[in-house]
């Protein structure tokens, strides 16, 4: 019978199929990070239990440290507290961690990837929900609570019911692939189907557009598949996959051997069944902008803040939410996107901090300076994205034209570490969650892209980046 | 964990769709290092103002549902982040069912894990519950809720079912399979692609 990518690699993991339709599907790697994880090292230790598998568990910090001067104290005890204990555990419990000091320290969903964690085929959780990212890589990645970290930590299975298989297509030409980006894709699909499509499904992308992407661009797709409230994103391996991964640190000795045996098993069968579908055609897309409080409430940067029964079409819970979203985000009906103020601009996040995006939006900033009445940051995803990026002189582009260049972590994304929003400031962010004080309460963020984010932070409101006439 | 008994209380109802678990625990309070203690900082920016003056208009500061152990509430509740954080933050104020029409993945298996009893019912029975918000008896065993004498069944995972009611300590019971994990390691251990 033909299956999905999805059921051949959940096949190949189930330890034990109840009758009941849920399975213990072994995990292949497990990343850790200092936030959700105390909790579930302290059950270990009340239990007197061990890690099953140190060997498959990699830990750092990302969330809450500072990406100020590494060599200067965390001024956040609690903060600071928190990184002590991350050590403490891994210490303890025999597990690798990239610390603070690190060279390969950084986002958690940036360093997996980058050294060569993340494998096709395998399966990998973390206490975090964008472990959707390693999905890109043809990897079943699922993000978890506390208490399934410790499940993982302790018996390296978590226990799941069967998720449902979405098939999303992406299809087209874009007409200008620097401007109309992954992340325009990503929140164009989010806009139409909204943030609960995605439930109890594994989303496998496909389509020549996917395709043509990089691998730093699918990951931007995988990335918000949680956004479409998916357990998880995927897209088959392919060429540029093994590539990317080819000489990383952590994979394989007999890597060659694993590629041809993913080139010939890794895909959907012709003819598999999904349970669901939807197709993108990208041919039209527009750089999109977030309006609201939820992913979902994204607009074209050519178009207008929506009244909120055009955007509920009809559904009256969710007219309510848009009136309370606009409310809180300080914006009227009407308004065109590109006469947004902005007060400040981020570009970091799991979503958007890779090489290639620091590229792309250097480009974009490159011998000009951003507007004198906004506050600029660029958070590299990861101590070797920064190296890389000050290798090609990008730390130089971006601080001649006003941002700040900082030290790699999760930083103003979720606002646990000092880069926080004051309340009311409206900031254009490559992040991917714009729920309410999301980046410090009372803040108001607009998802962008990061070409878009440094167009925005060039003229102080939002701009067309096509208009720039860069391309 | 405590097993799960019959609960009777009037339900909060919490008129709002998406509700994310930043708003639930807002990221502040992810710090520490326990799982207790979060009651005080549930929906902390919805329930205080510049987090001291209690908001008068919030229906949780409402002295009518201070003893309430039900939340009713709208479609996709608990979506977004991972933080368990959420479902800690609930129990520790008091709430021991969520009912909704939906519920995000993650949030919905991290109830389970803390004897949290989220439930789906259909939108009309949702929206005759928010017509009309009394008290509540949730009966896991048989699987209903009924309010003003009428009962409405609902559906369950059986595993989930027998965790909740029994308190199961979920490692413990994975633990009892332990061969057949070191037996599922071996295979793929023999196995020339193997990262063992």
């Amino acid at each position: 019978m033909s299956r999905t990518l999805f059921e051949k690699i959940w096949d190949s993991h189930v330890v034990i199929q109840q009758d009941d339709g849920h399975s213990l599907l072994y995990i292949d790697r497990h990343l850790v990070h200092e936030v959700t994880s105390p909790q579930a090292f302290d059950g270990l230790r009340m239990n007197k239990r061990k890690v099953r598998r140190p060997d498959f568990t990699f830990a750092t910090m990302d969330h809450n440290v500072p990406t100020n001067d590494r060599s200067l104290p965390i001024v956040d005890q609690i903060s600071a507290r928190q990184i002590q204990v991350l050590e403490k555990n891994c210490k303890d419990f025999g597990i690798e961690l990239f610390d603070i000091h690190s060279p390969n320290q950084g986002i958690v969903h940036v360093i997996g990837p980058e050294l060569g964690i993340t494998l096709p085929g395998t399966t990998i959780v973390c206490g975090d929900s964008h472990t959707s990212t390693h999905g890109a890589f043809g990897a079943l990645a699922f993000g978890i609570g506390t208490s399934d970290v410790e499940h993982v930590l302790a018996t390296q299975c978590i226990w799941m019911e069967k998720p449902k298989t979405f098939e999303i297509k992406v299809e087209g030409k874009r007409k200008n692939s620097h401007a109309i980006t992954a992340k325009d894709i990503i929140l164009s699909i989010i806009k139409q189907i909204g943030t609960a499509s995605g439930t109890g499904t594994v989303i496998e992308y496909r389509g020549d557009t996917i395709l043509d992407l990089t691998m730093e661009q699918r990951m931007t797709i995988c990335n918000m598949s949680i956004e479409a409230g998916a357990r998880a994103g995927l897209i088959a391996p392919d060429e540029k996959t093994f590539e990317y991964l080819r000489g990383r640190k952590y994979i394989p000795k007999n890597y060659e051997e694993f590629v041809n045996y993913w080139r010939e098993n890794l895909t959907s069968d012709l003819g598999a069944h999904f349970d669901k579908s939807f197709t993108l055609h990208v041919d039209n897309i527009s750089p999109q902008v977030s309006w609201g409080t939820n992913p979902a409430m994204t607009t074209d940067v050519t178009g207008t803040v929506p009244f909120p029964d055009e955007y509920a079409k009809g559904n009256p819970d969710e007219e309510k939410a848009a009136i309370k979203a606009l409310q809180y985000m300080g914006l009227k009906p009407g308004t065109r996107m590109t006469d947004i103020p902005l007060d400040r601009v981020f570009i970091g996040s799991c979503t958007n901090s890779r090489l290639e995006d620091l590229i792309e939006a250097s480009q974009v900033i490159k011998g000009k300076k951003i507007s004198h009445k906004l506050r600029a940051m660029v958070v590299p995803g990861s101590q070797l994205v920064k190296k890389q990026a000050e290798q090609l002189g990008l730390d130089k582009i971006f601080k001649d034209a006003g941002f700040e260049w900082r030290e790699s972590g999760c930083s103003m994304c979720l606002g646990m570490n000092p880069d926080i929003l004051a309340s009311g400031e409206r900031c254009a962010s490559t992040s991917n969650r714009n729920f309410e004080g999301r980046q410090g309460a009372g803040g108001r963020t607009h998802l962008v892209s990061p070409v878009m984010a440094s167009a925005a932070a060039l003229a102080g409101h939002f701009v067309d980046v096509r208009e720039l006439d860069l391309y | 964990m405590e097993p799960f008994k019959k609960i009777k209380s009037i339900a909060t109802p919490l008129d709002k769709v998406n509700v994310d678990t930043d708003q639930i625990i807002p990221k502040q309070f992810l710090k520490l290092v326990q799982k207790t203690g979060f009651g005080q900082y549930l929906f902390y920016d919805w329930r205080f103002e510049n987090g001291e003056k209690p908001r008068e208009d919030f229906v949780l500061n409402n002295p009518k549902y201070c003893d309430s152990k039900i939340l009713l509430t709208r479609d996709n509740f608990g979506c977004g982040s991972s933080r368990e954080h959420a479902a800690w933050a609930l129990l520790d104020y008091g709430f021991r069912v969520v009912i909704s029409p939906s519920f995000a993945d993650i949030f919905y298996n991290n109830c389970f894990k803390n004897g949290i009893l989220p439930i789906k019912l259909d939108s009309q029975s949702i929206e005759k519950l928010f017509k009309n918000p009394s008290e509540i008896e949730v009966d896991l065993q048989n699987q209903t809720i009924t309010t003003d004498g009428i009962t409405t069944p609902f559906e369950i995972e059986s595993h989930r079912k027998k965790t909740l009611l029994e308190g199961l300590d979920d490692i413990a019971v994975t633990l009892q399979y332990e061969d057949k994990i070191t037996q599922y390691e071996k295979s793929k251990a023999n196995s020339k692609l193997s990262f063992f």
